[in-house]
């Protein structure tokens, strides 16, 4: 569904990927240096306790977690100034792309940078042998995985735009709130693999996530109404 | 290199890979200035022919732009339109050059995935004779380092003899060259790919099938390349001679020599194209005191110009085209003659990494499209194959690598839109490609492993 998302409403206009493949770059920076930073905390405590190396985990997590939406916040810098260039540059005065499709495409970027890394070994790992599970662990954990992938793709999309947003709008709490979900979502992963504690959160929030959204961008309930009598 | 329609010099035998971003001195002017230019334009443009092997064509419109002599007053006064015409249809031509770079890495990772053959190590070139077997880590950094230095000071010999050979109009040399390496490539190397894949998927083909798929192949690669052809058949092409050179390279180049020779080389078209004497400078300039395109060279262009024998269409397009930015780029279909990166390929059996060149003379066609050398393609797909093959993080690293690529292929184009001449693709490029790539190995694989292996979510 990610990759239908971009090719339907990205693909066509260069600008958009520019910003998704930068998205997808600050994702992978701050991944890179949380992971640079649970690296040195491994390195440098004890490998023989578990629980310290599960403590160090979960903390590498949450770090992780943080930077991604610090990178999320350096983006939208970047972007507003992006912005102002480009309104500059451009012809009649106004900017060939609004800040809330720079939201959008932002938090596809991220989404599927975070998807794509988290998905791709396994998919790749698919194609062998049909074994999964096989050693007491889950069956359903490609189909799992697969669902969770998916649900965070979109809510890092939903997330690039309520965080724009309330960076635009200078509402804090909508920046906190976004956090605070992330978070959750990342926190409620740990209760993995007793999946009802992971999926049905993360969904859950998802669909809240998306419906804030979706209010935000200007949408309401006249205009879901009439998008779905009219096409179909 | 990466020119706005600069011409550069590309090959060299063994791996020169010029990669500058050129932009010649009227890039966005044409667009949509004023009628004038326009006509200048158009009339430069008349009386440029293309030839179908000669590799000199008259003027470009650089060249008579710089002879005209509003030139550079007209710049200075429409630069800033310049500038906004430049970035605003930068997204595009960056895009036109993503797309090209995306595919052939593609290609190469695909065959690095599937194929054996490429992953083997069967021997090295003559151009790296220090083996990498060595027992111990500072023998075998050593030899790297040597192996680095032969590869280079081979591609700097190589590049001051090209450099030689155009002053001093040795036209005829540097065709046969080119010609004689694009022949090689084409049919040699791509019969050795071919072979391998048919193994690979055990697919049976006898010899008379093979000999008219690679003889149509060839034969077609050389027209399309060398002299006419759709423009799309021909970028196909020169991605595909792109990856065989990147797939020969990976081969062929052992490990800490491949990083090293990397590094080098970005450092190497750094100075190259930079420094006042550099050869793919001096090359340049020489082209642009005569006039003369580079070299049909070893360069991928986003879209171009072709004038062959269209004095009158082409002043006729030209016309409305400046006038409709769009219905220009999308009206024409030009080709560019790009041979010249083949050539370089020469009858060393080594391939040789092909300087990208841009021709000044497609200048009026900025809109046209970015020139990027093919040399670059080659290194970048280098650098994503061997993160395919090497690492152990898998398709992480690789996605990692491909994604600091683009974003420096971004950014570079960002500079040349700033600077407006030609100024070297791989450095920024290769420099994010091997950052993110020693990084994602080491730093983040197990940080993934680890929190795939509990099913936890960041």
């Amino acid at each position: 569904p990610a990759f239908g998302l971009f090719i339907f409403t990205i693909a066509r206009d260069p600008l958009r990927i520019i910003i998704l493949i930068a998205g997808a770059f600050f994702w992978l920076v701050s991944l890179l240096l949380s992971s640079l930073i649970w690296f040195i905390a491994v390195k440098a405590s004890d490998p023989q306790d578990e629980r310290l190396q599960k403590g160090l985990l979960i903390f590498g997590v949450m770090f992780s977690v943080l930077l991604q939406e610090a990178f999320r916040f350096l983006y939208y810098k970047l972007l507003r100034k992006a912005i102002e260039g480009l309104v500059a540059l451009s012809e009649d005065g106004c900017s060939p792309i609004s800040i809330q499709q720079m939201a959008y495409v932002a938090g596809v970027g991220f989404g599927l940078m975070s998807g794509a890394f988290s998905m791709i070994n396994l998919l790749a790992d698919a194609l062998g042998p049909g074994t999964v599970g096989i050693h007491g662990d889950s069956q359903l954990y490609f189909l799992t995985s697969a669902f969770m992938t998916m649900v965070l793709i979109f809510l890092h999309t939903f997330w690039g735009i309520l965080f724009f947003h309330g960076c635009e709008h200078r509402r804090w709490w909508e920046i906190a709130a976004v956090v605070i979900m992330h978070l959750t979502v990342s926190g409620s992963s740990f209760c993995n693999p007793l999946y009802v504690g992971s999926l049905v959160p993360s969904y859950l929030l998802m669909a809240a996530a998306a419906t804030w959204a979706y209010l935000l961008s200007g949408g309401s309930a006249q205009n879901l109404r009439r998008f779905l009598l009219c096409k179909c | 290199m990466i020119t706005f329609m600069n011409n550069s010099d590309s090959e060299e035998e063994p791996c020169n890979e010029r990669t500058s971003l050129m932009s010649a001195e009227s890039p966005p002017v044409p667009s949509y200035q004023d009628g004038l230019q326009a006509s200048e334009a158009g009339e430069t443009q008349a009386h440029r022919k293309r030839r179908a092997g000669s590799s000199r064509g008259p003027n470009n419109i650089a060249g008579g732009e710089m002879s005209g002599s509003g030139v550079p007053v007209r710049e200075r006064a429409l630069e800033n339109e310049e500038e906004e015409l430049t970035l605003k249809y930068g997204a595009k031509h960056v895009i036109m050059l993503f797309v090209p770079v995306t595919l052939c890495m593609i290609v190469v990772v695909a065959t690095i995935k599937s194929v054996r053959f490429y992953t083997e190590k069967n021997g090295q070139l003559i151009y790296t004779p220090f083996s990498e077997d060595t027992p111990s880590v500072g023998q075998r950094l050593l030899n790297s380092v040597l192996n680095t230095i032969i590869m280079i000071s081979v591609i700097i010999v190589m590049t001051v003899f090209l450099v030689l050979l155009y002053k001093y109009r040795c036209y005829k040399f540097i065709h046969g060259w080119l010609i004689l390496s694009s022949l090689m490539l084409l049919f040699l190397f791509t019969y050795i790919y071919l072979g391998e894949v048919l193994k690979t998927y055990n697919v049976a083909m006898d010899y008379p099938t093979l000999f008219i798929v690679i003889w149509n192949f060839g034969a077609v690669g050389m027209i399309c390349i060398h002299w006419k052809g759709p423009l799309q058949l021909q970028q196909a092409y020169l991605i595909m001679i792109s990856a065989l050179m990147a797939l020969v390279f990976i081969k062929y180049l052992p490990e800490w020599s491949a990083w090293v020779i990397l590094g080098a080389i970005s450092i190497y078209d750094l100075m190259a194209v930079l420094c006042p004497k550099g050869p793919l400078r001096m090359l340049v300039e020489t082209a642009q005191e005569r006039n003369e395109p580079i070299f049909p060279a070893l360069i991928y262009s986003s879209a171009m110009m072709w004038t062959v024998g269209m004095a009158k269409p082409d002043t006729a397009a030209r016309g409305p085209s400046q006038q409709t930015w769009d219905a220009a780029e999308d009206g024409r279909e030009h080709l560019r003659s790009p041979s010249h990166a083949e050539s370089q390929m020469s009858e060393t059996r080594s391939p040789v990494p092909t300087r990208p060149v841009t021709s000044l003379e497609e200048l009026e066609e900025e809109e046209r499209g970015v020139k990027l050398g093919l040399g670059d393609f080659i290194f970048y797909s280098v650098l994503v194959g061997k993160a395919a093959a090497t690492a152990s993080g898998d398709w992480n690293t690789t996605l990692a690598c491909f994604v600091a690529i683009l974003i420096g292929l971004c950014l570079t184009l960002l500079l040349l839109a700033v600077f407006k001449k030609a100024l070297p693709a791989l450095p920024i490029s290769i420099t994010f490609g091997l950052i993110f790539y020693f990084s994602t190995d080491n730093l983040v694989r197990p940080f993934m492993d680890t929190l795939a292996s509990h099913q936890l979510y960041i």
